[in-house]
């Protein structure tokens, strides 16, 4: 059986092209693979599309890659008060970037995971979200057509792993990580702690192990806002 | 007019009495996130925190933080007991599906029909960001809007269409102001209350849309 648990993170993002697609998890601080985004750093791949709800924390989270213009386009929510790198970059035309409501965004990539082909919703009906979008009535309300977002890989930060990639979340570190981890073609997991096939309660799985295909342990890295 | 409006804290203590015991609520960025700390004593909330917590207590003392542990703003936050944690997708089904009782959105502009802009000011600088907001308000039971009156340069916030860009259609219930509580209605907008030594007159020329009125328009009454 292939083994998922690899030795190093340099290692783990080691196959990472240029151009690639990636989902970043994390949320609000919590939960961001920041171990896996500096070997990206390290690496120096260009040209990415991120996807992940906001752009950064100073030089914490993505906006390390912002700020070695590695990530030529975004697609988040929110890209928050403290993304000073994105903002050059995006002030500078040297990024792109497309903003989704926050839960239409976790749920295009959720239908990516779930093999649906979109989906229609009354969120952001009316809005500068909506332009460009086939627009239908359903059930008498006005909805717009939001399509999956599909990508190479997803980064993911988790508290635990077994070794077949099994995991669990410490509290509000969940976030993203679950939906992201079934979204992507290839899942890579920092986790903080990895445990013999069996540690963790079948009860007590959190995204079980079909989605992930890599993990790396790190200890994990916070930027506070 | 240099009467006395509300503050901030005091609008903030005015929606509040709008929750009702026992609802699921989610508080939004500016005035919302001050609600917190004006619930009548009788009453327990469970608030919905974005990010992915239901039963948010109050923010961490120095000492007590643990990041993993935060709300949608990034401050270290406690929990109540009772509380979960859950992912995204179930965060914003939330939202979404109208299992939310009250959500409280800060706002720029609310029209008449209820048209709520509160995401990005026209012309200002940067990417700026919806975050939660469009799902929230396009899946809330009781969608409040808590701003002030007018605007810093004092245009009305209050206005016929909204001419920001626009978070959801026809999406409030109740706006709170630091001079008034308006219900938005299928006949238009509708003067509850007023601040304290206001007229409705008075309020009704600080805003863009017609409020209406039953009879005599009692004053706001904080403890």
């Amino acid at each position: 059986m292939k083994k998922k648990v690899y030795p190093s993170l340099d290692e783990v993002v080691a196959d990472v092209p240029h151009g690639a697609r990636i989902m970043f998890g994390g949320f609000g601080g919590a939960g961001f693979p920041n171990n896996l985004i500096q070997a990206l750093v390290r690496k120096g791949v260009k040209n990415i599309t991120a996807i992940s709800n906001n752009c950064g924390t100073r030089e914490g989270e993505l906006g390390l890659m912002f700020k070695h213009n590695q990530i030529k386009h975004v697609i988040a929510s929110f890209p928050g008060p403290h993304s000073n790198h994105f903002q050059q970059r995006f002030a500078a035309k040297e990024v792109t970037l497309e903003l989704v409501p926050q839960g239409i965004l976790c749920e295009r990539m959720r239908a990516a995971g779930a093999g649906l082909q979109g989906f229609y919703t009354t969120v952001g009906v009316g809005t500068e979200v909506a332009e460009g979008k086939e627009e239908r009535t359903l059930e008498g309300k006005r909805c717009i057509l939001e399509m999956p977002i599909h990508a190479d890989f997803a980064f993911i930060k988790a508290q635990k792993a077994d070794e077949l990639g099994n995991l669990t979340y410490r509290l509000a570190a969940r976030n993203f990580n679950p939906i992201m981890a079934m979204a992507a073609k290839t899942t890579i997991a920092e986790v903080e702690e990895l445990v013999p096939v069996g540690a963790i309660e079948p009860e007590h799985v959190m995204t079980p192990a079909i989605f992930v295909h890599r993990i790396v342990q790190a200890k994990g890295l916070h930027y506070a806002g | 007019m240099d009467k006395p409006r509300l503050t901030r804290e005091q609008i903030a203590q005015r929606a509040a009495i709008e929750l009702p015991d026992g609802a699921y609520v989610n508080l939004g960025w500016g005035i919302p996130n001050l609600i917190a700390d004006y619930l009548p004593k009788e009453i327990t909330v469970y608030f919905h925190s974005e990010n992915g917590i239901l039963g948010m207590g109050r923010r961490a003392k120095p000492g007590e933080e643990d990041y993993d542990l935060v709300d949608a703003m990034k401050f270290p936050v406690t929990l109540i007991p009772g509380a979960s944690f859950f992912h995204q997708a179930d965060a914003h089904l939330m939202t979404r599906g109208g299992h939310l009782d009250v959500a409280v959105l800060g706002g720029f502009q609310v029209s008449e029909k209820g048209d709520l802009a509160n995401w990005k000011i026209p012309g200002a600088k940067g990417s700026g960001g919806i975050g939660g907001a469009m799902d929230i308000a396009a899946g809330a039971k009781k969608l409040i809007v808590c701003m002030e009156h007018v605007s810093k340069d004092g245009a009305p916030k209050i206005v016929k269409k909204c001419t920001y860009p626009l978070t959801g259609l026809e999406c409030v219930d109740t706006i709170v102001t630091d001079l008034a509580v308006i219900d938005v209605t299928p006949q238009g907008l509708s003067l509850r209350e007023v601040a304290p030594g206001w007229r409705p007159d008075e309020v009704q020329k600080l805003a863009g849309a017609p409020l209406k009125t039953k009879g005599r328009v009692p004053e706001i009454h904080l403890q």
